[in-house]
């Protein structure tokens, strides 16, 4: 038998009452359905995924602010692979694209930065979304476009932090949660202490995992100890081999000195307090907000989309009446089922599609 | 998207690593970390190095995980 296997029986073996606790990234939503994790422990201990994929969590009229760039006479948008498929009220930029505005796909901010300076007659707009791992990329790329004194790089800042939104779903106490699970990556940068909070604020135990079936079994075995008082309470690293405990604090510096703090609405949970980066004022000649501005009306509500839901956690994607319907990979509705690392996405690749 | 992928670094020039990933090859910004050597791991996302691999408590969690199996490999 596997170690993997000897450790799920292990923790299913100890379970004394229904547990539910929530993933916070995109890769655990994905890993944890790929490996079957959620299905075998289904019944004792329920694996919920949160507001976790970036690309999910983007609010519609931000969407619509990002498709308005392809607007900008001479403009090449830059975006990660993620986006481009997302759809907004008027289109994606899939279909922008196809109607001949300049989208290209780039690996890293620092990419866009070195299409600015081969295209130095165009101007290129950076997507920047993302969370606490993505963020200092941009950072890195806005400080060397600075330095080097490219003047037609700009940046879209939609980059959101992830425990104001971990603080948003816990103070609207719809989600009922015994633990988190806490961001393998996302820690990498934040640290262990990125997540004290929820210990010492909320008595919420929680545990930083990693990404394969043992590393994810290892950091659900201690929430279940702890929700059931065999445990302390506590922020429990089990992903050591990469999270230190202080984090990366010079991807945290970087992050600071480019962007502070700022208001952003996500999709599902609205607007929530300093969880978003907006651009601090001395490199403000590189937002691409202020640079290009435009008017972008109140997009309609998705008719029937239950995307902000399963978001916070309230309902499994297979609860949505458009899952594996009207909406699915081939033709999605919602960005869930859009971005690979969707929750949507996810259980209707891995078959997860039984209402439960 | 927060997908950060190990990468074992291959050769060092001032702050960007030539790094192997999955048998592709290619440059990376090694700015955020202390210390990186050829032949370690740095876990990569979007063009950036974010960590470097402790192989001690790489170690370490195996045998914690030994331990907390009662050593039960079969």
């Amino acid at each position: 038998m596997s170690d993997a296997r000897l450790l799920l029986e292990q923790i299913r073996r100890k379970v004394t009452r229904p547990l539910r606790f929530m993933e916070v990234c995109g890769t655990h939503t994905v890993a944890i359905s790929r490996s079957g994790i959620r299905g075998l422990l289904a019944g004792q201990v329920d694996l919920v995924s949160g507001p976790g994929c970036p690309v999910c969590v983007t609010a519609d009229v931000e969407i619509d602010r990002m498709l308005a760039y392809c607007d900008v006479p001479g403009a090449i948008v830059a975006t990660y692979g993620d986006l481009v498929r997302v759809p907004g009220s008027a289109g994606s930029l899939a279909a922008r694209r196809a109607a001949g505005a300049d989208v290209r796909v780039v690996y890293s901010a620092m990419d866009a930065v070195t299409l600015a300076r081969e295209n130095p007659g165009r101007t290129v707009i950076f997507l920047g979304i993302g969370f606490e791992t993505t963020a200092p990329a941009a950072a890195l790329a806005i400080a060397t476009a600075a330095e080097a004194g490219v003047r037609n790089f700009y940046v879209h800042s939609a980059h959101k932090l992830t425990p104001p939104a971990m603080r948003a779903l816990l103070g609207a106490g719809g989600a009922r949660l015994d633990g988190f699970l806490c961001p393998g990556h996302v820690s990498t940068v934040l640290g262990v202490d990125g997540f004290a909070f929820l210990a010492t604020e909320y008595g919420l135990p929680a545990a930083i995992g990693g990404f394969e079936p043992l590393d994810i079994l290892m950091a659900v075995d201690y929430l279940v100890d702890a929700a059931q008082g065999a445990q302390l309470v506590r922020v429990e690293n089990a992903y050591r081999r990469w999270v230190k405990p202080e984090g990366n604090p010079r991807a945290r510096a970087v992050i600071g000195q480019t962007f502070a703090p700022c208001d952003a609405r996500w999709r599902g949970l609205g607007l929530i307090p300093a969880s978003g980066l907006a651009f601090r004022a001395e490199y403000a000649a590189f937002d691409a907000e202020t640079a290009f501005p435009a008017e972008v009306p109140e997009p309609p509500p998705r008719l029937g989309c239950r995307c902000g839901e399963v978001l916070r956690g309230e309902i499994k994607p297979p609860q949505c009446k458009l899952f594996g319907t009207a909406c699915g990979p081939e033709h999605p509705l919602g960005p869930c089922m859009v971005s690979g690392e969707g929750a949507c996405a996810a259980y209707h690749r891995y078959g997860e599609g039984s209402p439960c | 998207m927060c997908l950060a992928i190990p990468a074992r670094v291959v050769s060092l020039d001032g702050r960007i690593a030539l790094v192997e990933i999955q048998g592709n090859r290619r440059n990376v910004d090694v700015t955020l970390v202390d210390g990186v050597r050829a032949g370690q791991y740095v876990l990569v996302h979007a063009g950036i190095a974010l960590q470097v691999l402790d192989e001690a408590e790489a170690a370490e969690t195996l045998s914690l995980l030994t331990a907390a199996l009662g050593g039960g490999h079969e």
